[in-house]
């Protein structure tokens, strides 16, 4: 599928120089390297001591001939020079790893979201656990949290930076096979931690299940990833870097620094897949949502303001409302939201200095949140009649609404006495998927309903009907969902602390179960009706990849006379 | 030069950006965490915690691999109704040794910080067996299947010389007799048992899945959970010495 035509698209434009063909130190490297690792990646696997561990080490060495086969396949099939960084004074950009990582977004988007499903309806109907060890509630629910967030969303995250860091630079990424090795590094560590979910390996922090040595190989792929990154925009050719810029280096930074700092463990052995971690008791309560809370600051917030900046404008076709109101929403929010991970601790054993001031800066940080949504928002001044007519903008304004809605939820549920209420019942899994249903799946709905068409040279999507179809049904699969975690939330918590007028706590916890079971009803529903509008949506860009019209190529700038 | 003049340093050098970046994410975590660290305050001193017996940690690994965090958890807040259905509210100390910690974030299920001693091993096995035998309403998955499988004796000592190495002060006696421990700690009928329960302070000894044998997924869950919550004697913990 990699090496197939929809990805590539033969750069034959110029007549190239002769010059000898020979392989660049970065493939002949990377392929003596990935031939080495597939050799002690067998090693492991025989020396396994536990079973997922020897699958896991076969699967590396599997996959680290396919990539040594893939380097050289790539090496025979390509003309001797490698593609240039500019034709005829234009940027020659690099697309396909764009759209290997977008049609992987969709794909795990509407993976996750079923398994989203079918944990959602375990909780309403136990008996689909089946008592087996594998498709059990606590095994697939990590699984859904790291395909939707992690699957999903980071594939959004890769596909979009790529395209914007490109497309604001006016430079090709860097590097050949760098971008290529981020892509599918990224997705094989994604194929490595839902499988271990499923087979048991799981380090129980949240949101950052995957072993040591997924962990390893994550490190290795975002650091490259940092550098492509970074490396494009070093050589740009625009003087300013571009405000969505900011946003994605943040994202990239931080996630890199969050993940170092949660994740050092030691291995029982090198050839297990159990690990210990470093931090221990309550440093380690504190370092997981330290973590965990910036996962959602800067991988579902920073990286996805990123997609605001950048397409919204485009689709409105309007200027970002304020740049000065963005230069202060970037930094207020990075150095606010760093903070805000203690109010998952609140009333914990974490010491009450923590506990406060996770309180007061997650307070604060509702200001650069809603300053970032009025940014948003405002850029539509004097295009708001457009939302009528393209719903691929509504759907990229509205999810800005649903990120001022869930951020405003936060900061109130980060308070004190409203957490004792909200901690530990469903209000904040209703609050979780207001977020992510609303803000980063409909901003992600929206950036590729708007990328995919521009990738491939398309005029426009297969059908603006059908965009409207997911549009709604999405929106009311978010209603039903958020409003039945409200209220079982709510009544949840309030049940727990009900007191008879003798003095005795009313309700037993079981009762408190029971009183669940139609909001987890309404709950499954609500999530089968946002699976429904992703497979719309995938049916959608599938067909405007294959049907839609070509874009006729602009012609080339008229070259001045010499 | 005005401030946004002077913002265009960022704007216009990636390298200066990015320190930049770090530097401001820096201060929130450097503040929050290191103090965690060395400020004596923030762990209990507290008489009866001890490591985990051999036997219980791999039953945490059970609780661990089987994700039961993500719908119970280990921490009871010092809220009047959590206090009165659960007991005591929990510790620093009572998690100093757990790699990683379990306080967990969603009561799908209710608190386990001390369920330790509540329930019969009988109750727990057919409870573990097919939750909805014991009580009907429950949406908890069954979990036959611990019944079946085995735990590794010959591999306990790596897991806790690891753990000693992160920190939990494991003794070479009790990494030496891990494998012993870990049989004995299921069957009554052991001649380790006293040697045992010495190395261990209130460690229980029981045969929790009710079948001989090797100990079982089922026996090492069973002693975890039976242990949680029980270390501390709370009519001889000093309240006052430990307000924070």
């Amino acid at each position: 599928m990699v090496s197939g035509g929809v990805f590539f698209q033969r750069e034959s434009a110029m007549p190239q120089p002769s010059i000898s063909k020979s392989m660049t130190s970065g493939e002949s490297g990377l392929a003596a390297l990935f031939a080495v690792t597939a050799f002690l990646c067998l090693i492991a696997s025989a020396k396994a001591l536990d079973a997922p561990f020897a699958f896991h080490a076969g699967l590396s060495a599997a996959a680290s001939l396919a990539a040594v086969f893939f380097i050289v396949n790539c090496y025979y099939d390509r003309p001797a020079a490698l593609p240039p960084a500019e034709i005829n004074g234009r940027p020659n950009y690099n697309m396909g790893p764009i759209k290997f990582s977008a049609v992987m977004a969709m794909v795990w988007g509407i993976a996750g979201f079923l398994v989203g499903l079918i944990i959602a309806s375990q909780l309403a109907w136990p008996a689909l656990n089946f008592d087996l060890p594998w498709i059990q509630f606590g095994r697939l629910r990590p699984l859904h949290t790291s395909a939707v967030i992690f699957a999903f969303g980071g594939n959004v995250l890769i596909a979009t930076s790529f395209y914007v860091v490109q497309k604001s630079c006016r430079a090709r990424l860097v590097g050949d096979l760098a971008p290529w090795f981020v892509v599918l590094g990224y997705n094989y560590f994604i194929l490595i931690a839902g499988t271990g979910y499923l087979l048991g390996v799981t380090q129980s922090k949240e949101y950052a299940e995957p072993e040591w040595y997924a962990d390893l190989w994550l490190t290795i792929v975002w650091v490259t990833y940092l550098l492509v990154f970074l490396g494009t925009i070093i050589k740009r050719k625009e003087p300013h870097i571009f405000v969505a810029n900011w946003f994605y280096l943040a994202f990239i930074v931080t996630i890199a620094v969050l993940h170092l700092g949660n994740n050092p463990a030691l291995p029982v052995s090198f050839f297990g897949s159990k690990s210990y971690i470093a931090w221990g008791g309550i440093q380690d309560a504190m370092f997981q949502w330290w973590y965990g809370h910036n996962a959602v600051g800067f991988f579902l917030t920073a990286g996805f303001l990123a997609i605001m900046y950048y397409f919204i404008p485009k689709r409105a076709e309007r200027p970002i409302y304020s740049y000065r109101l963005s230069i202060i929403h970037f930094w207020a929010l990075i150095f606010l939201y760093i903070w805000a991970g203690p109010h998952h601790l609140h009333y914990t054993a974490l010491p009450d200095w923590t506990q406060t001031l996770g309180m007061t800066f997650s307070i604060m940080l509702w200001m650069p949140s809603w300053g970032g949504m009025i940014n948003g928002l405002m850029t539509l001044s004097g295009a708001w009649d457009k939302l009528r007519t393209d719903p691929v903008l509504r759907m990229l304004v509205v999810s800005v609404a649903f990120y001022g809605m869930s951020t405003f939820e936060g900061p109130m549920m980060s308070i004190k006495v409203v957490n004792s209420l909200s901690h530990y019942t469903d209000w904040t899994i209703g609050h979780v998927h207001s977020g992510a249903l609303g803000w980063v799946g409909f901003v992600s709905f929206g950036a590729l309903y708007c990328m995919v068409p521009w990738v491939w040279n398309r005029k426009g999507l297969y059908s603006l009907k059908l965009v409207n179809w997911h549009f709604w049904i999405a929106t009311l699969g978010i209603v039903l969902y958020i409003s039945a975690m409200w209220v079982s939330g709510i009544l949840q918590g309030l049940m727990w602390r009900a007191y008879t007028s003798l003095g005795f706590l009313e309700y037993s916890f079981i009762e408190t179960v029971e009183a669940m079971h139609p909001f987890y009803v309404i709950r499954a529903a609500g999530g089968a009706l946002f699976l429904i509008g992703a497979l719309i949506m995938a049916y959608n860009l599938w067909m405007t990849v294959r049907t839609g019209e070509q874009e006729v190529q602009m012609p080339v700038a008229l070259q001045p006379a010499e | 030069m005005s401030f946004w003049t002077r913002h265009q340093v960022f704007e216009k050098n990636s390298i200066i950006l990015v320190v930049g970046i770090l530097l401001v994410i820096a201060i929130g975590g450097l503040v929050e965490i290191t103090p965690l660290f060395y400020l004596k305050s923030t762990i209990e001193v507290v008489d009866g915690i001890r490591p985990y017996t051999p036997l219980e940690l791999a039953g945490r690994n059970v609780y661990v691999r089987e994700g039961c965090y993500l719908c119970h958890s280990q921490m009871i807040r010092p809220l009047r109704d959590e206090v009165e259905r659960y007991g005591h509210f929990s510790l620093a100390a009572e998690s100093m040794f757990d790699h990683p910690f379990q306080w967990g974030s969603k009561r799908t299920g209710p608190d386990l910080a001390r369920v330790g001693a509540k329930y019969s091993d009988d109750w727990h096995v057919t409870h573990m067996t097919n939750p909805r035998a014991i009580v009907p309403q429950s949406v908890m998955p069954g979990y036959p299947f611990l019944s079946s499988t085995e735990v590794d004796p010959s591999t306990i000592a790596d897991h806790m010389r690891t753990l000693r190495a992160v920190g939990v002060p494991y003794t070479d006696d009790q990494i030496a007799n891990a494998a012993a421990d870990m049989k004995a700690q299921a069957d009554p009928d052991n001649a380790g048992t006293d040697a045992f329960t010495k190395r261990y302070a209130k460690a229980v000894v029981r045969n929790f899945d009710g079948k001989t044998g090797t100990p079982t997924e089922m026996d090492a869950l069973i002693a975890y959970l039976q242990m949680l919550g029980t270390l501390v004697d709370f009519k001889l913990y000093n309240e006052k010495a430990n307000l924070r």
